[in-house]
């Protein structure tokens, strides 16, 4: 970027008086902070793909092929807890709520700057927290991510620790909240009110409120299971009059919501996406803002559809059975709001728009299969089995992992000023969906056929689905890696975007790209509908 | 700039704040030592909520303070009655 | 990236009620954790009425009392500290912040001796002497020392902001038009008092 010189932006400017890494390290800048985000959960991303990856090898034939079944126990564990952890829960919010969410509301920075930059200290030290309890005496924890007791309290691994990793990675996600609650509430620029703020970040409002009001529970549950380890209160232990099912409920108190943490943003996105390449303003504005909040609210409704066979109350089980599928309807107004946005429109189907398509494929298959694990019948037979692990990943990563690729096509002009290959881009989109329905699709039939989850050995009759799972992962792989290749190219040799590439009209899209330091000239004052396309003239004439 | 609350509390007003808090301490322990069977935790929880009543409007300023923030505090506390609530289906009923 | 690193030096931008927002934010995932904590309570105390009730009458309610009233007290030397200030009585908010900083001591105090006399008398957490007494009084004790335990880490937490305080009043850094900092402290303390008033008819209370 030697050439820019000229052009100020927060790449060649900074809050403070270092240079080189220093300035970024010590960095009040949302966009550097967001940044820095960036690269340390993408390489945790890569760190869980890798061992995603390694365990379909390890299930492409019957018995041991590559590891122990140990390894294999610590490694579906490690997986989930840096997927979920390290990847999903932070990736859009800390990532691109850091970068964008001040920018769409016409601010300088968030509420508290230098909060912003603890969190992020905080999480690499969750991280480096979890990567130290692998190497521990003990050994890497085994117990899968979601730390059930009673076996979380017996087992030797290094449980404890890994435990305590979460909970200060439950405190940065913590600050980020209070952070961006308080940017929404106390900076939007003139003009901007609340129903005039773009619907990533009202998506992104209502994760931070699900972020505060929901973290301090898993926080509580994790000292819970640390004391019991050290000290043997019995809290969940029934030899002691404990109640083990108690943790499920509080485990699931905050890790239901959690999953609304990780797929609110995403439907933030899409909601940006689909009117910029459609030309046409969303349709339904307040609904969809609204869906969030409720969301956000009914999400709280639900968590024990987890417990369905924990051996809780009938009562207790049918009442979250039918809670469950209230979660439907705001959903489905989203999606339907969503598809009414685009009819009619005029469609311009660039790389970032063909990967919300491929979202709502994915996304209405995890969504539909949800309805089948939410009904209480059908979740006895399907409960801990694959179906239960497709379903997650259609929802997880055929849902937010897809609108994290989509966001990146998206923004990735603004936030780097480059401009990646469309072609390369177009080709990934396609290769994406056969590899992710090659690895995922038949863990449908495998689960409904009765395969359980984190089985280290099956039947043969397993056999030839597995197999295909597994040529499915590399299929994945590759392509990832083949996007952080092109993307990383035209990071460096990319054609300089312009800047409004898409012709988009949010607030980002009306200031240089990359942005300079505090975003904006001068605060605007806002006077356009959020997605009011005719502006677009004007904003050719600036 | 934005300035801060201007509402000043008297010095008159906090004590006397303070001596209706001490007040009820004092009437739900001599309530405690009376037996009066399933509504003694019912009372207690009451008075302690009468108490966190004035602390929260008066001590913490919320009653004077932005109105948003005694939504944001319906907020929590809706969501945890509601967390209350529905864990209780499963302990009631079981 | 370009060396040519231009430092850009804001205007002090300050948000007073942003700042508190974000502190009520902050409490709220406190309430959160103890609310946790509570739920728990509720759920073994649902369950175990009368072993809880029999393992309360152990618990000292003299000690319990003083302790509720000496924080209600030192709640009430915050709030007034806060308005010495606004009235430009730096002298007078130094002296009931000390005055909070004291009580919050004698607070621990008594809540150590009550800790001890109980380890004394072989009543903590896995030892053979509680071991032997039912599942609810096991439950009882386990969640009075988690519970209290979680408690007094809040109290020296907020011990160690209002010291803080002291300094920062001391040295003019927090001053009769620049006291949001003193505020959220006392925000604090004041949650640190409101979750005792809880935590003292549920533990002490149940006679």
């Amino acid at each position: 970027m030697a050439n820019e010189i000229a052009v100020k932006n927060f790449y060649n400017q900074s809050t403070n008086k270092h240079t080189g890494i220093l300035s970024w390290l010590l960095t009040k800048d949302h966009k550097r902070i967001g940044l820095m985000y960036m690269m340390a959960i993408m390489t945790f991303f890569v760190v869980g793909m890798l061992i995603g990856i390694l365990m379909r090898l390890e299930l492409i034939a019957p018995g041991r092929t590559i590891m122990s079944a140990q390894t294999y126990n610590s490694l579906f564990t490690l997986h989930g807890v840096i997927m979920i952890f390290l990847f999903i829960i932070p990736g859009l919010p800390a990532i691109f709520g850091n970068f964008f969410l001040p920018i769409q509301i016409g601010a300088e920075d968030v509420a508290f700057p230098r909060l912003n930059l603890l969190s992020w200290y905080v999480y690499i030290v969750g991280a480096i927290l979890v990567i130290v309890s692998l190497f521990l005496p003990g050994g890497p924890i085994d117990t899968g991510w979601t730390f059930y007791i009673p076996y979380s309290v017996r087992s030797s691994t290094n449980i404890s620790l890994a435990l305590f990793a979460a909970f200060v990675l439950g405190f940065s996600s913590i600050l980020t909240g209070i952070n961006f609650i308080t940017t929404v509430h106390r900076l939007r620029a003139p003009g901007m009110g609340f129903f005039k703020m773009p619907l990533f970040v009202w998506a992104t409002y209502a994760t931070a409120w699900i972020q505060v009001i929901a973290t301090p529970v898993i926080a509580i549950t994790i000292l819970l299971v640390i004391i019991e380890r050290a000290f043997g209160v019995g809290i969940f232990d029934p030899a002691l009059g404990g109640d083990p099912i108690l943790f499920q409920h509080l485990f699931w108190i905050y890790s239901h919501p959690a999953v609304y943490i990780m797929i609110l943003p995403a439907m933030g996105v899409v909601s940006e996406i689909i009117p910029t390449f459609s030309r046409r303003t969303i349709f339904g504005y307040k609904q969809i803002a609204y869906s969030s909040l409720a969301i956000a609210f009914i999400g709280y409704l639900v968590w024990a559809h987890h417990m369905f066979s924990s051996g809780m109350s009938d009562t207790a089980r049918w009442i979250f059975s039918l809670l469950t599928f209230i979660v439907a309807l705001p959903s489905g107004v989203k999606i339907f709001n969503w598809v009414a946005t685009m009819y009619k429109g005029s469609i311009d189907p660039k790389p970032p728009f063909l990967w919300v398509m491929n979202f709502i494929f994915l996304f209405s298959i995890g969504g539909l299969t949800g309805l089948v694990l939410g009904s209480l019948a059908t979740d006895i037979h399907l409960t801990d089995t694959y179906f239960v692990v497709a379903h997650f990943h259609y929802v997880m990563f055929g849902g937010t992992g897809t609108i994290f690729f989509a966001a990146l096509h998206y923004w990735f002009p603004k936030m780097f000023g480059r401009m990646y290959n469309m072609k390369f881009a177009r080709i990934a989109v396609v290769l994406y969906f056969i590899g992710f329905n090659m690895l995922y699709f038949p863990k449908f039939i495998m689960g409904y056929m009765g395969m359980p989850r984190r089985y280290y050995d099956y039947l043969p009759q397993f056999e030839s689905l597995q197999r295909i799972s597994t040529f499915g992962s590399w299929i994945l792989v590759g392509t990832i890696f083949f996007i952080f290749g092109y993307l990383f190219h035209a990071l460096r040799k990319g054609k300089k975007a312009t800047s409004n590439p898409w012709g988009g009209v949010t607030l980002e899209w009306h200031i240089p790209s990359p942005p300079p330091l505090e975003n904006f000239e001068k605060i605007p004052t806002i006077t356009h509908e959020p997605y009011d396309f005719s502006q677009l003239k004007e904003m050719k004439d600036e | 700039m934005s300035g801060n609350n201007k509402h000043h509390i008297s010095y008159g007003t906090y004590i006397l704040v303070w001596a209706a808090l001490i007040a009820f301490t004092s009437i739900t322990v001599t309530i405690a030592g009376v037996n009066l069977g399933r509504y003694t935790l019912f009372i207690a929880l009451a008075i302690a909520a009468i108490k966190s009543a004035l602390v929260i409007n008066i001590f913490m300023h919320i009653k004077f303070d932005e109105p948003i923030f005694k939504v944001f505090l319906g907020i929590s506390g809706a969501t945890l009655f509601i967390i209350f609530l529905l864990t209780f289906f499963d302990y009631i009923y079981r | 990236m370009s060396n040519h690193t231009d430092t850009v030096t804001h205007p002090v931008h300050r948000d007073d009620v942003g700042a508190k927002m974000g502190m009520w934010l902050f409490l709220f995932t406190e309430v959160l954790l103890f609310g946790g904590m509570f739920l728990v309570y509720a759920v073994y105390r649902y369950q175990y009425p009368d072993q809880f009730h029999i393992a309360a009458m152990e618990l000292n309610t003299t000690m319990g009392t003083l302790n509720t009233i000496i924080l209600l007290t030192s709640s009430l030397t915050v709030a007034l500290s806060i308005a010495a200030l606004q009235k430009g009585n730096k002298f007078l908010s130094l002296c009931f912040l000390s005055l909070t900083l004291l009580f919050a001591l004698m607070f621990m105090v008594i809540k150590y001796f009550e800790w001890t006399t109980k380890i004394s008398h072989g009543i903590y957490p896995g030892s053979p002497e509680l071991l032997t007494k039912p599942n609810g009084q096991i439950l009882f004790f386990g969640l009075y020392y988690i519970m209290t335990g979680l408690h007094g880490l809040h109290v020296l937490v907020g011990m160690v902001v209002i010291s803080f305080m002291i300094v920062f009043i001391a040295r003019d850094k927090v001053t009769s038009d620049n006291y949001v900092k003193l505020e959220n402290s006392g925000l604090y303390w004041h949650l640190v008092d409101l979750i005792w008033i809880f935590l003292f008819p549920l533990f002490y209370l149940i006679q």
